[in-house]
């Protein structure tokens, strides 16, 4: 039996389509064939028959229904993008920050560290629920047991006759904290082994050049760590676009099973993840000349 | 020389307040738990009892375990996920191996859409996904209407086992970047020893590969612990933990509690309920901490 003789370059790519040919076949199947068919769906009108389903082409009809027809959407997409645009540069700072604390040698780090991951383990969805399940809390906003409660702080704003909109902008900013320090699990990670991986020389050589913390930081610090800050910036865009929080997703969700029907939930999903993929564009490019990448 | 030590002090100081601070943030929606699901119904509309009751009770427990069937529910979760991460750890590996090593026309586009499967949100493709699966004919080859894989554990199974689950593309990555990282002398001493090239990766590369491996299943398995997402979408109705939950908050009806309830009681069992849904992965990572806390810099994302 002849055996067949292949080059050895030849055996090379047989050998590396062969282990990432899971993955080829998942993709087709799993996510380009689905992605494509949400956009025929998201053109059609979709019945459910005995047989499976048909599609009647309806054109733009449900785009022109959720941009103007629903009563929803346009307001829930805005501040679900704003919401979470805003969101983004404070993480990134927040986790940054943490970071750096966390890098620093003090007793308990493992402990402080073990904690601030917490989050991660717990999921986003879950935390969520809790917070949702957290009945005292509820309970405490009417009553006027808390120590300094939340509302003594508003009389106490109100009463100095500052602007509603700023009093609005303080309480916004109190209720977003418990979300942006669990939304930083992750990156704070990132952060960290990026922090770990400057070599202590560098620091010692600036030190020595007499060159300040702040110069330091600046000149050593930050370059060496903004290639992460770009990975961290997709991780968490990515994350907050599929949030447990995301009101969004929750309107596309409820539209596909209870509501208006599959092809408008596509249609929805579609605006949004246009949008999102704007953002995402937009960034990457800024930040992208930003970078420092040691060569 | 005071003043500095006075300024080390006080840096030390707010440092101390600042990581109180955050880690009570983090820490108070499960301590809210704890002191909720301990708390007696009376308890509930007493205003002076703010964290600790006054009476102590296991009765939401007790309910809560009876209303999720935790015993049964618990073994089906574990199993779920135990299998899913197993399964994504095996696929992940082989693919990011083939990815580091060997590259054919085309695998920096197909690991380019390894990139775009993390970046595309599940609920972009949820629907089709869902009615391909409802009704799926294995691209033509069943005929119509096709097999329901809906309340089956295949569509996971399959989604696990391609890659394709929920972030395996990250996986993919970082077992990449692993095995790029390692030696390629190991594999040449493998080879000129005589070892084809499936018996190298799984004899020598893959043992040696534990720690990257570890961190992929312990992710996955938090992850999939966590998912309500996929099993919501494929496995509606079943006696999952995570589903169970859900419904809690729905029976207002039921003949365990030896108390009249009222609509409000159920909260206090819906937090021991989360409790003991959460337990499992607090204690997983209060044994296996270090490995998802190393984990990043083990991953080659970093430098």
């Amino acid at each position: 039996m002849r055996r067949l003789r292949l080059s050895l370059s030849a055996q090379k790519s047989l050998l590396g389509l062969l282990f990432t040919l899971p993955f080829i076949v998942g993709f087709l199947a799993f996510l380009a064939y689905p992605f494509a068919q949400s956009v025929i769906f998201s053109l059609s009108k979709l019945t459910i028959v005995p047989t499976g389903y048909e599609l009647d082409f309806v054109g733009l009809d449900n785009y022109r229904h959720v941009l103007t027809v629903d009563p929803r959407f346009r307001q829930v997409f805005v501040e679900t993008v704003v919401t979470m645009a805003a969101r983004i540069p404070v993480v990134l700072i927040f986790s940054f920050f943490a970071a750096n604390l966390l890098n620093q040698k003090f007793r308990g780090r493992m402990l402080a560290r073990v904690i601030f991951f917490l989050p991660v383990i717990m999921g986003a969805e879950i935390s969520l629920k809790m917070q949702q399940a957290d009945y005292m809390q509820q309970a405490v906003s009417f009553s006027e047991s808390g120590l300094l409660s939340l509302s003594t702080l508003q009389q106490l704003l109100t009463t100095l006759k500052l602007p509603q909109g700023f009093i609005g902008f303080i309480f916004q900013a109190i209720n977003e904290v418990p979300l942006i320090i669990r939304a930083s699990g992750i990156q704070i990670l990132i952060f960290l082994a990026a922090l770990q991986s400057i070599p202590k020389s560098l620091y010692e050589a600036a030190h020595m050049e007499g060159a300040t913390g702040w110069e330091a930081f600046w000149k050593i610090t930050f370059p060496l760590v903004s290639p992460l800050l770009l990975v961290n910036v997709v991780y968490t865009i990515v994350d907050s676009f599929t949030a447990a929080d995301n009101a969004l997703l929750e309107l596309i969700q409820n539209a596909a099973w209870m509501g208006a029907g599959f092809g408008v939930s596509t249609a929805m999903s579609w605006i949004y993840f246009l949008a999102v993929l704007g953002i995402l564009a937009v960034t990457i490019i800024l930040l992208g000349r930003r970078v420092h990448y040691e060569t | 020389m005071r003043l500095n030590k006075l300024l080390a002090t006080g840096a030390k100081l707010v440092r101390f307040g600042l990581l109180v601070g955050i880690g009570f943030i983090i820490l108070y929606p499960l301590l809210r738990q704890l002191s909720a699901a301990v708390m007696h119904p009376d308890d509930m509309y007493d205003l002076t009892v703010n964290w600790i009751p006054r009476q102590l009770t296991r009765l939401n427990f007790e309910v809560a375990w009876k209303m999720l069937d935790y015993p049964r529910a618990l073994v089906n979760t574990v199993g779920v996920t135990v299998l899913l991460s197993t399964l994504e750890l095996a696929a992940t590996m082989i693919i990011g191996y083939g990815f580091a090593r060997w590259r054919y026309p085309g695998s920096n586009l197909v690991f380019a859409l390894v990139i775009l499967s993390i970046v595309i949100p599940p609920q972009m493709v949820m629907v089709p996904l869902f009615l391909n699966f409802r009704y799926f004919d294995l691209f033509g080859l069943i005929p119509e209407p096709g097999l329901n894989l809906i309340g089956s554990f295949w569509p996971l199974v399959l989604m696990a086992l391609t890659g394709t689950a929920k972030r395996s593309g990250l996986f993919i990555f970082i077992t990449r970047n692993f095995f790029r990282g390692m030696s390629t002398s190991l594999e040449e001493a493998a080879y000129v020893d005589g070892a084809g090239h499936l018996r190298t990766f799984f004899q020598i590369m893959l043992p040696n590969a534990k720690p990257i491996a570890m961190i992929v299943f312990l992710f996955s398995f938090v992850w999939n612990w966590n998912d309500l997402f996929y099993t919501n979408l494929f496995l509606p109705g079943a006696k999952l933990l995570q589903l169970g939950l859900a419904t809690i908050n729905s029976q207002y009806n039921y003949p365990w509690a030896n108390k009249a309830v009222e609509g409000t009681y159920i909260q206090l069992v819906n937090n021991a309920g989360m409790l003991l849904y959460v337990l499992p992965v607090l204690i997983l990572y209060a044994f296996l901490q270090r490995y998802f806390i190393e984990s990043i810099e083990k991953t080659g994302l970093v430098g």
